[in-house]
C-alpha cells in the first residue's frame, strides 16, 4: 500500500462538517471530466490509487481508466463497497426483501423468487457473494489489490456480532479477486479485537484518526494505544477532522504515529493536493529519521 | 446490564440492534421480526434468540426494556404491551398514527414510571442542541419568524410498494421525513398547535405525499413555515435544516453546522457581530460505538441513562412525540 491514498469525498458531495460545501463540491463536479482532472492532478503529485466508492459515477470513471490503458498502468483502484445510501433509500422505498430483489442481478432474482428464498436462507454469506460481485462489475480490467467494505457495513455486523460475513468477504475477495480485504470502520479498537477472535491476523482496516478524536470512537488515547499496538495495516482517514484542524497540525500529527500505514485524503485544488502530498512526504520523513536516530 | 429485546428488524431495527449490541450496559436477549428470511439470518448468524410473536417473546424473556422499530401502525399495541409488562420503552418515530392513543400511553408510561422515549434523533445532535442553548438565552432578541425544512431522495420514481407508500399506515413523506422536522421545531422553538395552508404533494407516489408545505403557529404564538420533500434528489441523504430569524440577529442550523448571524456582538456567549460558524466536530461529544451518527448511539446512551439513573427526565419522551402526532393529525385535517 502507497503512503498516500487520494479519496472521493469532494467529487460526490460529502463534506462532513458542511452540507453547504458539500452541496458547491457537488455543482462543480457535475462532469465526469472535472473528476477525472483532478484524478490526473493526484497522480502528477504522485499519488497512485484512488479510493473510492462503488457510486454510479464511479463507473463512468472506470471506463475512461479503461480506454487510456498506457496512461493509467500504474494506477490503483481501491474499491469501496457498498455504495450505502444507494441501499437506504432503496430498503425505505422497497423494504429489504424488495431491495434485495432490486439488487440482486437478474437471473439470480428469478431463481430467488421462484422458491430460491430457501436458498438464501440457508447461505446469506453466498448472497453477500452476489452483492460484492455485483458492485465489482465496474472495475473489471483495473486494478484493484484492496477491496474494501464501508464502514456502515463493516460496523453494522460488529455490532450485530455477525461476524460469519466479516470473515466471509475476507475470504471471498481473496479468492475471487486475489485481493486483500479492507475493513473501513469508526470502532477501530472493537473491530481489530472481533476479527483476531476469528483468527484474521494483521488485516487491512481504515478509520477516522486526527488529532481532535472526532470519530474515533472510545476516545482518542484508545485508539493511540491500538494504534501503537500495530496489529493491522491501517489507513488513517478523516485526518483533517473535516477541516476542523489546519493541514499542517493535522498531517505532522498522523504521520507521527508510529503503526500509521497510510494517509487517506481527498482535495479539490492543485494546490491543496501539492501541499497534502508534500506536507506527509516531509513530515513522514522526518519522523522515519528520528525514529532511526532513536532506534541507533 | 438492562436486560433488552428488540421488535422490529427494518432498516432502523437493525441498526438499533448493533448499537445495543455493542452497549457495554445493555444485555441484548431476544428479537423479534414477521420476516422468516430476517429470522432465519439473525438465527443463523446472531447470537440472539428469535421470535416471530412479540406477545410471546415478552412474556417468555426476561426483560427490563424493549426496543420498538415496527411500522407505525403497531407501535401502539406494543408499547401498550410493554407497559403492561413494565418495561421502559423506546420505540421509533413517528410515535402513534392516532395522538389520543400517543396521550394514553404518555400517561400510562408516566403513571407507571416507565422510562419512555421516541427515536427523535435530531434532540441528540451537538448542532440543534446548541441552537436550542442560544434560543433560550435569547441572542436572537424578540423572534419573528422560523422555517423547518427536510429534503431527500427517498422516492424519485413511480414504483414502489411498502407499508411506507401505504395511506393510513404512518407511511409518506409526512409521517417519514415531516414528523422529525415538526419534533425538532417543538424541541429548539415550542410545539406547534395551529396550521394553515397546508399543502400536501403527491409527486411519484400514489398513495401518499412525498411533499407537505404549512405554516405553523406555536404554542408561544411564533409563527412560521414547514417545507419538506422526500422526492428531492439534489440532496445525496436526508437534510434538516431550521432557520430562526429575530430582531437581533439569524440562526441557520443543520445536521453538520450552525450559522449564527448577529447585528451586534454577544460577549456573554462568545459570538462576534456578523457571521459566526460553528460545525459539528466542534459540537459532536463522543460515543462509544459509532454507526451512522453519533446521535443514534447518543440517544440510546441517554435511554440507559434514565434507566440507570431514575431521577432524569428523558429528552425525547412519549409525551413530546405524542404532540408531533398531533400536528401531523392537523396537518391532515387541513389539507
Amino acid at each position: 500500500m502507497e503512503r498516500v491514498l487520494f479519496g472521493d469525498n469532494q467529487f460526490f458531495g460529502v463534506n462532513h462538517s458542511s452540507d453547504e460545501k458539500a452541496r458547491a463540491q457537488a455543482i462543480r463536479f457535475k462532469d465526469n471530466k472535472a473528476i477525472v482532472q483532478v484524478l490526473d492532478t493526484a497522480i502528477d503529485a504522485g499519488i497512485h490509487t484512488f479510493m473510492c466508492t462503488t457510486h454510479d459515477r464511479i463507473g463512468e470513471i472506470c471506463n475512461h481508466i479503461r480506454q487510456h490503458p498506457v496512461k493509467y498502468q500504474d494506477f490503483k483502484i481501491f474499491p469501496c463497497m457498498p455504495y450505502a445510501h444507494k441501499y437506504a433509500n432503496a430498503v425505505t422505498e422497497l423494504g429489504i426483501m424488495g431491495s434485495l430483489q432490486h439488487f440482486i442481478p437478474g437471473n439470480v432474482f428469478n431463481t430467488f423468487a421462484k422458491g430460491g428464498l430457501a436458498l438464501a436462507k440457508k447461505d446469506m454469506v453466498a448472497l453477500m457473494e452476489i452483492l460484492v460481485d455485483a458492485e465489482m462489475k465496474m472495475f473489471k480490467g483495473i486494478q484493484t489489490p484492496v477491496i474494501w467494505l464501508q464502514n456502515v457495513i463493516t460496523d453494522l455486523l460488529l455490532g450485530l456480532g455477525m461476524t460469519d460475513f466479516l470473515v466471509g468477504f475476507h475470504r471471498y475477495v481473496k479468492e475471487k479477486y486475489h485481493a486483500e480485504a479492507g475493513f473501513i470502520t469508526m470502532n477501530l479498537p472493537l473491530l481489530l479485537d472481533t476479527l483476531e477472535s476469528k483468527g484474521i491476523e494483521n488485516p487491512t482496516v481504515c478509520a477516522s484518526i486526527n488529532k481532535i478524536g472526532f470519530r474515533m470512537s472510545g476516545g482518542k488515547s484508545v485508539y493511540e494505544t491500538v494504534i501503537g499496538q500495530k496489529r493491522c495495516k491501517l489507513v488513517a482517514m478523516q485526518v483533517f477532522a473535516a477541516g476542523a484542524i489546519p493541514p499542517k497540525e493535522a498531517l505532522e500529527y498522523v504521520c507521527h504515529l508510529e503503526g500509521v500505514t497510510s494517509i487517506l485524503f481527498g482535495a479539490s485544488s492543485k494546490a491543496n493536493i501539492q501541499q497534502s502530498k508534500s506536507l506527509i512526504d516531509s513530515y513522514s520523513n522526518e519522523f522515519i529519521n528520528k525514529s532511526f536516530l532513536y532506534k541507533n | 446490564m438492562i436486560s433488552t429485546a428488540i421488535i422490529g428488524l427494518g432498516k432502523m431495527g437493525i441498526s438499533h440492534c448493533a448499537i445495543l449490541g455493542a452497549h457495554p450496559q445493555i444485555q441484548l436477549n431476544a428479537v423479534c421480526d414477521a420476516s422468516a428470511l430476517i429470522r432465519e439470518a439473525f438465527k443463523k448468524y446472531s447470537t440472539y434468540t428469535v421470535f416471530s410473536d412479540y406477545q410471546k417473546m415478552i412474556q417468555n424473556t426476561d426483560l427490563q426494556a424493549v426496543v420498538i422499530a415496527s411500522p407505525t401502525k403497531y407501535h401502539f399495541e406494543m408499547v401498550n404491551f410493554a407497559l403492561d409488562h413494565g418495561l421502559h420503552v423506546f420505540c421509533e418515530k413517528p410515535f402513534s398514527l392516532k395522538s389520543e392513543d400517543s396521550i394514553y400511553l404518555a400517561k400510562k408510561a408516566k403513571e407507571k414510571q416507565l422510562v419512555n422515549q421516541v427515536g427523535y434523533h435530531n434532540r441528540f445532535l451537538g448542532t440543534f442542541m446548541y441552537l436550542k442553548q442560544l434560543l433560550e438565552l435569547q441572542v436572537l432578541g424578540e423572534l419573528y419568524h422560523f422555517q423547518g425544512e427536510s429534503y431527500g431522495p427517498v422516492v424519485l420514481k413511480e414504483k414502489g410498494s411498502t407499508w411506507r407508500s401505504e395511506k393510513g399506515q404512518g407511511g409518506g413523506c409526512l409521517y417519514d421525513y415531516a414528523s422529525h422536522t415538526i419534533d425538532l421545531i417543538h424541541f429548539v422553538l415550542s410545539a406547534p398547535v395551529k396550521v394553515q395552508g397546508t399543502l400536501l404533494k403527491s409527486i411519484y407516489s400514489k398513495g401518499v405525499e412525498d411533499a407537505v408545505y404549512s405554516n405553523l403557529t406555536l404554542e408561544n404564538g411564533l409563527t412560521g413555515t414547514l417545507s419538506v420533500n422526500w422526492s428531492d434528489e439534489t440532496h445525496r441523504k436526508m437534510n434538516t435544516q431550521i432557520t430562526v430569524q429575530g430582531k437581533k440577529g439569524k440562526i441557520v442550523a443543520d445536521a453538520t453546522e450552525i450559522k449564527i448571524y448577529l447585528k451586534e456582538a454577544n460577549p456573554l456567549m462568545g459570538l462576534e457581530k456578523g457571521w459566526s460558524v460553528q460545525y459539528i466536530t466542534d459540537l459532536t461529544e463522543k460515543v462509544d460505538f459509532y454507526l451512522r451518527g453519533e446521535e443514534y448511539s447518543a440517544q440510546i446512551d441517554h435511554f440507559v441513562n434514565c434507566i440507570t439513573q431514575k431521577a432524569l427526565s428523558n429528552r425525547s419522551p412519549f409525551e413530546s412525540a405524542a404532540k408531533t402526532d398531533q400536528v401531523i393529525q392537523l396537518l391532515l385535517a387541513d389539507h
